[in-house]
Order: structure tokens, then C-alpha cells, then sequence
């Protein structure tokens, strides 16, 4: 018999007396047991020492109802794109009979109802996040999600948007688990791309495993926004990369309320290499959250991080990234940078780096830096006749585009870069 | 073109131009030279409209106007251009977006069309290829990982984008070899004109060999000490600056 001490995780108690019939029983019980023996995080589990989630989700909202409504959906790119609204994947509104050869996509109930073996060892998704209450939660209550699978060799140039939106009008709680699987040698491009089309203070907790197979290759582009001041965000990644694959990922974080991105990833095969990259762009009263853990188990691996965290107004960001290199992960070459910038004399900004080395053949490294506009900077500009407004918006946007430009996909970088000029130009509105 | 009087700054709380007075004509191209630490730096970043330099007495004028309450970017607007001593670096701002913002600023400021991209790049490429700036340089973010010589070669650039009605040169032979140091003064007198006047600080004779002053100002201890013609750098180049520092002995 599980005790949960509180009046939320009680509520989490009905959600899984809800969830655990829905396919997956065992996966549903173990993660809820993990769960329950845990329950939400507060200050006190180090990993969470910045984001109090248990007093912020002291009122659960409830579980998301399917919608039926078929709003319109803003697109801002040229992409193939499957739809989850409201917790339920909405073929109506994916582009499925699009997709390329060599692309599987099917929504994760129906995977979860045949059961595959390939799928349910992936959902499990190995031990990723395995001690983290909210990976743990998102397993026991997963309502639905995409499953996409790309054939070994299948090369995919085509961007895939794999878009989950809230469109209820009431808070409500939704759940998600998508899963990626490349096989041996395929390449694909993804956008994760995570926004509320309401005003109303969404509690989402969405995950995406992705598994990369030997010399498979990622592109994986996150936009991760929310309008609502009260609505609490949370998106993790469990990623699987075996040998020679790599995993080129950006994420931007916007909007306001509570959002935190995890990661999770497991270079778990010669040569893999990593790159986790992601801008953060804070107003109002944002919490922006990025934690990642990156294991390296077996040798010659590589992994970048370079994140940029802007902060205005009363924003919050935090940083914390841990690298792993286990004992034989030997040639590890490893570099973590982590810079932010206050606009405000009301931004805080939390920085942790943490690097647990067990091998005697590596390379890592890391910087975290925290600091205001550069006056050299601004005055340089200044004095070639540019208004200060503008010269700050320059370097504001200067500073975002050295994470933005780790990407070499010319349009998702356009992209991207839009949307960092579309932020600055609020700003400059007020 | 150029009217200092009378010009006292401060910086946290301690006094560095003491009675500054300097007229510059137009056409004019007006060296200063004297040694380390005497507030010729000071002198150009006023002039520009830096911020923590405290002006307590006197005035600075650009064409009979007062400019020292102006916004660095409006002093622009009216012609003011200082080429940097130490050219700033800006990783992740591209040079061609910095160098548009820049022409475009100037030019709305002065009542002037925006100019289009491709009138825009012609312009830069013409500038770039008198000054010997490759395009890679242009392709960069601003300053990142140029050379010293580099780094000024794009100042002049800046300089003959902007056009300016008084440019200030802030020792801008210093970390030039000979054929830079060459290449950047003909791109100064290249720029040379009726209606423009220069400002040339500098500790040494050298750079005067390749911009021809006009006037001579030694300057220490926060003023004007001598004005002359190009006879006094070449004095100076002889003697130093003993004399002018050593009074303070006294």
C-alpha cells in the first residue's frame, strides 16, 4: 500500500487509478511505484534545488479530456507534422499520409494496445531518469503520444514536427510520451515543438525517448513556449545513442510560468557524439528551468553543451548540467558552457555545473558565466551611430545566436533566429 | 569644425583634462601627440560620449553646437567618428548586420533613404576592396579573432562607410606594422576633404609620415602645452616629451 503524504500526490493517486489499465501495465506500475516512493520534488533532492515543484504543483489540475475541436494551429515552418492536443494524438490534423518511406508513425496508444517489444524495451527507455520524480510520473500517467520509427538507412531530409499543444479553455494536467527510433544509419530531422494555444494555466508533463541506433543522426530542434503565468512545463528528453550516432539538439525556452527541460542522455557506444544546445529567453516572472545529465559509458564520446539564458524583468533561469564519464569511457572529450545575461536588476540567474570523471583519459570541461549588457560592447556600437535601444537589442540577439548558430540547418536557424527577433522586438514594445 | 574650451573631465571623482582648449578647422588634420596617461584617450571618448567620463566645466562644439549633451549615437548623426584605439569585439553579431545597422542608423538620423541590401553590399565591397579587407573578415562577427592590423583596417572601413564630418583617430598606428600602418593612412587620406577634419592621436612621429598634419598639439597633464606646425612632431621625435612632463617637478 503507497502513502503519499500530500493532497496533490493524492491527486496523482486517482490520475494513475485512472492511467494504469491503459496499456503497459507493468511499466505503469513500476514507474508509479517509483513515484510514490519519492513523491514531487522539493528543494531538499539537489537535482531540484532551484525549482521548488512540490510547492508549486500543490493543486493539481485535472487530467487532460480529449478534445474534439479542431482549432487552428499556428505553423510557423515547412515541415511534415503530427498533432497531440490536449493529450490525445489528432491523425485528422497530422500530415500521416505524408510521410516519407522509410518513416513509421503511429500514435502510442495504439503501440501501447499491440505491445511490441521493440516499443515497450524503448518506452522503458533503458534507466534514463530513473531517479527523477517527474520522468517517473510521465511513465505512470502517459495518456498518449506519437511513436515514430525511421527504418535503418532511411535518410529523411524533410524536417518532422512532432507539435504538442493545450487548447483547453481550464486548467488541466496532460501527459505525453513520444518515442523516436532510428535505425542503424537513418537520418532524421525533428521539431519538438511544445505551446498552449489558451490562456489557461496548462500543468503539462511531456517526454520524449529518443533511440538512436549504430551511426544514426539526429536533428532535434525543441520550442518549448506557454503563455500563462500560473502554468507549470515540464519536458524531458531520454536519449539512447549507440555507437558512431550522434545527436545534434537545440531547445528554446520561452513564455512564462513554471518550465523546466531535462535531459537525459547515454552515450552508449564507441564514437557517439552529443550536442545539447539551447537558448533561454525570460520576462514576466519565467522560471526557466534546463537540467541535464550526460553519461558517457564507453569510449571516445563526445559531447557539447552551449546554452545562452537571457533574463529580464523578474525572470529566473537555472542551469544545472552534469557530465558523466564512467570508468572505461576513456578519450572522452567533453566541453559545457552555460553563459547568461541579466537585463534586469530583478533577473536571477542559478548556474551548476558538475562534471563526475571516473576514467583517466578524458577531456572535459566547463564555464558558466553570469553578467550584464557589455558597456564596451554597447558604447562600440553607440559610437558607429547605432540608438541604444537597438544597440542592445543587437547584442542581446548577438549573444542568443552563439547557441542559435551551433546549428547547421540553414532554415531551422532562420527560424529560430525569427524567433529570437520576435522576442526582442516585444521587448522593445514593452 | 571642432571648438574645445576650457574642457574639465573627471572620471570617478579624479580630474583628467584640466582646462582643455583646442580648435580644429575645417579640412584641418590635427595631430596629438604627448605621453602615456596625459588624457588623450580621455579627450576622444568625451569628444564621442562615453559614459563615466564627467564633464565639469567647459564646452565641446561641432559646427558652432554644443554636443556634450547628446547620445553617443546622435553626436554620430552629426558627424562625430572615433576609430577605436582597441576595436571592440562582439562575438555572434554579424560584421555586415553591425555595418548596416550602423549606415542605416546614421542615415535615418540625417533624414536619408535606408539603403537597400544590394546598394548596401556594393558600398562595402568598394570600401573593403580600397582597404585591402578580405571577405572573409566581413563574413566574421565584428572584431572576432581579427588581427590588431585587421581590426583598424575595419575601423577606416567603418570610417568611409559613415562618413563623417570629424573623425577622431585614437592611436591608430599602434599595433601596425609598416605595410598596415601604409594601407590604413591612405585609407585616412582617401578620405581627406574640404569639409572634414581630422583628429590623429598619437605617441609617435611615425603614423605623421604617412597622414600629413596640418597642426601639431602637444599635449600633458591634461591640456594643450604647445601648438605648432608638422615641424613640432619632428622636434618631439628629437627631444621627447621631458620638457613638458618635467614641469610638473617644478
Amino acid at each position: 500500500m503507497i502513502k503519499l503524504a500530500s493532497e496533490a500526490e493524492g491527486a496523482f493517486a486517482s490520475f494513475f487509478e485512472e492511467m494504469q489499465d491503459k496499456g503497459a501495465p507493468k511499466l505503469r506500475a513500476a514507474a508509479w511505484a517509483a513515484f510514490a516512493d519519492r513523491g514531487l520534488p522539493n528543494r531538499r533532492i539537489e537535482s531540484w534545488h532551484y525549482t521548488d515543484l512540490k510547492a508549486a504543483l500543490s493543486k493539481p489540475a485535472p487530467l487532460a479530456k480529449a478534445s474534439h475541436a479542431s482549432p487552428a494551429l499556428p505553423r510557423a515552418h515547412d515541415s511534415l507534422r503530427l498533432v497531440t492536443l490536449d493529450g490525445v494524438f489528432r491523425p485528422d490534423l497530422s500530415d500521416l499520409a505524408r510521410l516519407p518511406e522509410g518513416v513509421v508513425a503511429q500514435s502510442l496508444r495504439d503501440a501501447l494496445e499491440e505491445g511490441a517489444a521493440e516499443v515497450m524495451t524503448a518506452l522503458a527507455s533503458a534507466d534514463l531518469g530513473v531517479d527523477d520524480a517527474v520522468v517517473a510520473l510521465n511513465a505512470a500517467l502517459m495518456q498518449d503520444g506519437v511513436v515514430l520509427r525511421f527504418a535503418p538507412g532511411a535518410k529523411i531530409e524533410r524536417a518532422i514536427e512532432l507539435a504538442t499543444f493545450a487548447s483547453a479553455e481550464a486548467a488541466q494536467s496532460s501527459y505525453t510520451r513520444s518515442l523516436v527510433i532510428l535505425g542503424a544509419g537513418a537520418h532524421a530531422t525533428l521539431i519538438e515543438t511544445v505551446a498552449s494555444l489558451s490562456k489557461a494555466p496548462a500543468q503539462d508533463n511531456h517526454a520524449m525517448a529518443v533511440r538512436l541506433g549504430a551511426g544514426a543522426s539526429l536533428d532535434l530542434v525543441t520550442v518549448f513556449s506557454g503563455d500563462a503565468p500560473e502554468s507549470i512545463r515540464l519536458l524531458s528528453l531520454l536519449a539512447h545513442l549507440e555507437g558512431d550516432a550522434a545527436l545534434n539538439s537545440f531547445a528554446l525556452i520561452e513564455g512564462e510560468g513554471l518550465a523546466r527541460r531535462q535531459l537525459f542522455a547515454r552515450l552508449d557506444g564507441e564514437n557517439a557524439k552529443a550536442a545539447f544546445n539551447g537558448a533561454t529567453l525570460g520576462r514576466g516572472r519565467l522560471h526557466a528551468d534546463t537540467t541535464l545529465v550526460v553519461d558517457h559509458a564507453k569510449p571516445h564520446g563526445e559531447s557539447r553543451e552551449c546554452f545562452r539564458t537571457i533574463l529580464d524583468q523578474q525572470s529566473v533561469g537555472v542551469f544545472q548540467g552534469k557530465i558523466i564519464v564512467r570508468p572505461g569511457a576513456q578519450k572522452t572529450d567533453g566541453s559545457m558552457q552555460s553563459k547568461a545575461l541579466l537585463l534586469s536588476e530583478n533577473a536571477t540567474m542559478n548556474n551548476k555545473p558538475e562534471l563526475e570523471i571516473f576514467a583517466d583519459d578524458v577531456q572535459c570541461g566547463h564555464g558558466a558565466t553570469c553578467g550584464r549588457i557589455d558597456k564596451n560592447q554597447l558604447f562600440y556600437l553607440c559610437a558607429r551611430g547605432v540608438p541604444r535601444r537597438e544597440a542592445e537589442a543587437l547584442l542581446i540577439e548577438g549573444f542568443a545566436n552563439e547557441a542559435v548558430e551551433t546549428l547547421d540547418n540553414d532554415e531551422l536557424r532562420a527560424f529560430l533566429s525569427e524567433r529570437v527577433g520576435a522576442w526582442l522586438s516585444r521587448r522593445i514594445a514593452g | 569644425m571642432l571648438e574645445i574650451k576650457n574642457l574639465h573631465v573627471s572620471v570617478g571623482g579624479r580630474e583628467i583634462l584640466k582646462g582643455l582648449t583646442l580648435s580644429v578647422k575645417a579640412g584641418e588634420v590635427a595631430a596629438i601627440m604627448g605621453p602615456n596617461g596625459t588624457g588623450k584617450s580621455t579627450l576622444s571618448y568625451v569628444i564621442a560620449g562615453r559614459e563615466g567620463y564627467d564633464v565639469t566645466e567647459g564646452e565641446v562644439k561641432l559646427n558652432g553646437e554644443n554636443i556634450l549633451g547628446l547620445e553617443p549615437s546622435e553626436r554620430v548623426a552629426k558627424g562625430v567618428f572615433l576609430a577605436f584605439q582597441y576595436p571592440v569585439e562582439i562575438p555572434g553579431v554579424a560584421t555586415m548586420t553591425f555595418l548596416k545597422a550602423a549606415l542605416n542608423a546614421c542615415r535615418r538620423a540625417r533624414g536619408e533613404a535606408e539603403l537597400q541590401t544590394p546598394e548596401f553590399i556594393k558600398r562595402v565591397n568598394e570600401a573593403a576592396a580600397a582597404l585591402g579587407v578580405p571577405q572573409d573578415m566581413l563574413k566574421r562577427p565584428v572584431n572576432s579573432g581579427f588581427s590588431g592590423g585587421e581590426k583598424k583596417r575595419m575601423e577606416i572601413l567603418q570610417m568611409a562607410l559613415l562618413q563623417p564630418k570629424l573623425a577622431i583617430l585614437d592611436e591608430t598606428d599602434s599595433g601596425l606594422d609598416i605595410d598596415a600602418l601604409r594601407v590604413v593612412s591612405e585609407g585616412v587620406n582617401a578620405l581627406r576633404a574640404p569639409d572634414r577634419s581630422f583628429v590623429v592621436i598619437t605617441h609617435y612621429q611615425r603614423l605623421l609620415d604617412y597622414i600629413k598634419p596640418d597642426t601639431v598639439h602637444v599635449m600633458a597633464k591634461g591640456c594643450i602645452q604647445r601648438t605648432g606646425g608638422p615641424e613640432l612632431a619632428l622636434e618631439l621625435e628629437e627631444r621627447g616629451y621631458q620638457e613638458y612632463v618635467a614641469e610638473e617637478a617644478v
